[in-house]
């Protein structure tokens, strides 16, 4: 977890020389960490022996973001709403979702194990 | 007092206990997972919980950080005692709001009104 913080930090370093403004790279940041989160404990189930792969294009328009782990994949749709009032008060269960609330896209692979990050330099923030 | 490891300040006023989340960054599970050991400690030790989480030094905070807060504050609710919250940031406000958490829990805007009604509710 600490190389996918540094790496997150990296991107995030980016963005700011590129001229992001703060709200985006709170946005980025926060769909990042919840991204890496979700690879460490959901796909790769805290097994150190299995590696999270971090891709990124920080352009001049937008940044790129992708992370791979090497769990077995998940079906995103089959994700329960945490806003919903049953799930309210459920402990887990909200990174896909603030990740699509703050990035301007979010795609899924077929396999469930990558998810690919499209955040607009223009972007409001969410 | 600040507690050993330095992520909480924690002051008492008369029944209420205000605990300061002293990092910019709530982040890291482990991190997350040590805040809460030691907040769920001060609801076990109190019969009537009265806490205010002070988030005046909070700029980034995940999901995960999130989670922690709703088992803190369900804690709380089991012993009839008060939760809230404030100096929330607008950018970490948003967070709650959308994720509809701002219906969940008591948030005020100063630390002085989040006592007032810890203490007298």
């Amino acid at each position: 977890m600490e190389a996918a913080r540094g790496l997150a930090e990296e991107v995030l370093g980016r963005a700011e020389a590129q001229g992001y403004g703060p709200e985006v790279c709170f946005a980025i940041r926060l769909a990042l960490e919840e991204a890496l989160s979700n690879a460490i404990r959901h796909g790769n189930r805290f097994d150190a022996n299995k590696k999270i792969t971090v891709s990124s294009c920080v352009g001049a328009e937008q940044a790129a973001i992708t992370v791979t782990d090497e769990g077995k994949g998940f079906d995103p749709g089959e994700v329960p709403d945490p806003t919903v009032d049953e799930n309210l008060e459920k402990p887990s269960g909200r990174g896909i979702m603030l990740m699509r609330a703050y990035m301007d896209e979010v795609m899924y692979n077929e396999a469930g194990n990558e998810v690919r990050m499209l955040k607009h330099k223009s972007g409001d923030g969410k | 007092m600040t507690d050993p490891a330095g992520w909480l300040k924690m002051m008492q006023q008369g029944p209420v206990s205000i605990v300061e989340l002293v990092d910019k960054k709530i982040l890291d599970e482990a991190h997350i997972a040590e805040i809460g050991e030691r907040l769920y400690a001060l609801v076990a030790e109190s019969a009537q919980p009265r806490i205010v989480l002070d988030f005046v030094n909070v700029a980034h905070m995940s999901s995960s950080a999130l989670g922690m807060l709703i088992t803190l504050h369900k804690r709380v609710r089991d012993k009839e005692g008060v939760l809230r919250l404030c100096n929330i940031r607008p950018s970490i406000h948003e967070v709650f709001e959308i994720t509809r958490l701002t219906e969940v829990f008591g948030i005020r805007a100063t630390r002085e009104e989040a006592i007032r009604e810890a203490a007298s509710s």
